[in-house]
């Protein structure tokens, strides 16, 4: 299982900032390892980002993505309190979510 | 590390490096083993296209007209094409879709991001960049599909050159 995703999410004004890490190694399939074979692709696929159960972001991904992912978003009708849950699915069918609070 | 960031850009350099090696004929195995990057199983086919133009018709839309209300911020030169920051805000009205497409990496397009209503047309990411290309920012409307792009230069090996 992937390490946790560091997620703050921050009101500012009526407008909620989302900056997540997720921990994930991106492999493109193009990558050779230290014993010269090339190392399998291995990338998040989909990302979803929701504020308690209202889709705020979807997103697909390419291998092109880098290591370790950063992303931010920005999105309305969010308050103090709200979950913001984010949840990733890669290439290898694994999949790991976890939740922030807005504030 | 400066070793491996090297290796790494010089694989995932990808289609050129690939058939450069391919052409000396040093690695027979590795080229005949290289068809596609992307994973077994992974069918959309918007990531097989391979120019701007192919992700648009795969996204849906038929053409893409260049924009100013899209802010594109990227650095000019990424001494890392690894990690090169992406930052996307467009101005246009119904922006429901912002993707990042590079038209040399082995598949044009990096990520696209659905934007629902509710949600402001910004976003920030991280993006490999294989070499020396324009970075494209594709966003679609109501309207149709509009671009904006930069240059970002790549700067491989050396000590940032």
């Amino acid at each position: 299982m992937a390490d946790p995703m560091k997620i703050r999410a921050t009101l500012n004004g009526d407008v909620v900032e989302v900056k997540v890490l997720m921990a994930h190694p991106m492999e493109t399939g193009l990558r050779k390892g230290s014993d010269g074979k090339p190392v399998p692709a291995h990338y998040i696929e989909t990302v979803k980002v929701a504020c308690n159960d209202r889709e705020v972001l979807s997103a697909d991904w390419g291998p092109a993505v880098s290591k370790n992912p950063f992303l931010a978003l920005r999105f309305k009708g969010g308050k103090q309190g709200d979950k913001v849950t984010i949840t990733w699915t890669d290439s290898a069918g694994e999949s790991r979510s976890d939740q922030a609070t807005v504030g | 590390m400066k070793c491996s960031r090297r290796r790494f850009l010089q694989v995932t350099g990808g289609g050129s490096a690939l058939a450069l090696l391919a052409g000396t004929g040093l690695m027979p195995r590795l080229a005949a083993a290289a068809p596609s990057p992307l994973a077994a199983g992974d069918t959309r086919k918007q990531f097989e296209a391979q120019t701007l133009d192919e992700v648009v018709k795969a996204l849906g839309g038929t053409q893409a007209q260049a924009s100013g209300d899209i802010d594109l911020r990227a650095p000019e030169i990424a001494e890392n094409g690894a990690v090169v920051p992406i930052e996307i805000e467009s101005r246009l009205a119904g922006t429901k879709l912002i993707a990042i497409v590079s038209e040399k990496n082995p598949h044009a397009l990096s990520a696209a991001f659905h934007i629902p209503d509710g949600t402001l047309p910004y976003i920030a990411t991280r993006v490999k960049v294989a070499e020396t290309s324009k970075v494209t920012a594709l966003v679609q409307t109501d309207k149709g599909f509009f671009y904006t792009d930069r240059l970002v230069k790549v700067t491989l090996g050396g000590c940032g050159g």
